[in-house]
């Protein structure tokens, strides 16, 4: 049996098992990954472009009749295949928290406020380019439980699809110069510098909006089969 | 074109209810398709406690008489048990010697990436025995990826570690 020790993508992904992010102790696999082999891989994936998904689903500032509270922001960027082809036509989602910290969810208990105009959640397909652009608001920080006096710096999840089921990411967006990074275990659960620093979008003068928004870039690039898998005893 | 570096995996979090559920909840085929197959299952930890905050997604080969708007892919929410459901039917054999199979994604809070893995199923004895994944498993393993039940109505347990930890796999 070919075996992957822990982590399958062996530079970029972060391992399963992170002692200071505290929810992967019983969640964790502790037996190694099992490795596909190429010619077994299921070649396709679908193909969302049927999807009920209109063009107000990215503007995550007009899903409610007032404005939500909050600095209003363009986030836009490209969906990309390893070698750098865009990938058209594919399905990303996003969902976030409000500018006060907290998520439109039942389950969080942080004493912010909700915004009655803002719930956090998008969706659109990639243009022909690979090209994606939101309309959001820029998300707050909020406390956690996984160690004393934690925080998670701002970030928006990402949902995306490639082009077959090796491709699929789910990720997080941060923000430059976040103070909070440094701090933060699930940022830092990726080990390679330069791949953490793919996680952070930068300041995008050109998506700014004069009078309206500021912009911010984040490019995707799904990894999808691994290149050079660790081989492993039996 | 320039290579852009990969962008690496971060975990779903505990709160992605109102951004995913959307697409959830879809039955890939109608009520009376032929082989009409309902998998159930739980995603567990490690003491066996029930993930409440996981989302399962179905990828899967062409059924036979696939109905319109067919993608293969299917998404579940788990519930409070740690449930989730398909309603789906068997796919057609992939013709390369693999024995037909479900192949499914695990995303969690406290899964940094994905765990994936297939659900082959129990009344495929002869192709299963065959099949080349399968054969590669400990026999102690195999049925880790083996749908129990019959009838169809089928059951899938995910159990992320321990004694009968799932088997998982690098794709």
């Amino acid at each position: 049996v070919t075996q992957v020790a822990g982590n399958p993508s062996l530079t970029v992904d972060p391992p399963y098992d992170v002692p200071e992010y505290g929810s992967t102790a019983k969640r964790a696999p502790h037996q190694p990954l099992v490795l596909v082999p190429e010619e077994l891989m299921d070649p396709l994936g679908p193909l969302f472009g049927e999807s009920p998904i209109r063009a107000s689903d990215a503007d995550l500032t007009r899903q409610h009749p007032g404005e939500p509270l909050g600095e209003r922001i363009n986030i836009s960027g490209r969906l990309l295949a390893p070698d750098g082809d865009p990938i058209a036509g594919q399905l990303i989602e996003i969902w976030q928290c409000n500018a006060a910290g907290r998520y439109a969810h039942e389950r969080d208990r942080h004493p912010a406020p909700l915004d009655p105009n803002f719930t956090g959640a998008g969706r659109c397909l990639t243009g022909p380019d690979g090209s994606y652009r939101f309309v959001t608001i820029r998300p707050g920080a909020y406390p956690w439980a996984n160690h004393p006096n934690a925080w998670r710096p701002a970030h928006v999840h990402f949902s995306v699809f490639g082009r077959n089921f090796s491709e699929r990411l789910i990720t997080q967006m941060y923000f430059p110069f976040d103070p909070l990074l440094p701090y933060d275990p699930i940022f830092n659960s990726v080990r390679d510098q330069a791949a953490r620093r793919r996680l952070v979008s930068s300041f995008d003068w050109d998506s700014t909006e004069e009078g309206w928004a500021l912009g911010y870039r984040f490019d995707i690039a799904v990894a999808g089969r691994l290149a050079t898998p660790q081989q492993g005893s039996p | 074109v320039s290579r852009p570096g990969p962008t690496p995996s971060q975990t779903i979090g505990p709160f992605f209810r109102f951004g995913l559920e959307w697409m959830a909840g879809r039955d890939l085929v109608p009520d009376r398709h032929p082989g009409r197959t309902v998998i159930r299952g739980r995603v567990l930890d490690g003491d066996d406690v029930p993930v409440p905050d996981a989302v399962v997604e179905l990828w899967q080969a062409m059924c036979p008489e696939a109905p319109p708007g067919w993608t293969g892919f299917g998404r579940s929410l788990t519930d409070d048990q740690g449930c989730y459901q398909f309603t789906t039917a068997k796919p057609v054999a992939p013709g390369d010697g693999q024995a037909p199979h479900l192949q499914l994604s695990v995303f969690a809070r406290g899964l940094l990436q994905r765990l994936v893995t297939r659900i082959y199923f129990a009344d495929e004895f002869t192709a299963n025995a065959s099949d080349p994944l399968l054969r590669r498993l400990p026999a102690h393993r195999r049925d880790t990826l083996v749908a129990s039940g019959a009838g169809g109505m089928l059951s899938f347990d995910i159990h992320l570690q321990g004694p009968d930890e799932t088997v998982f796999l690098a794709c």
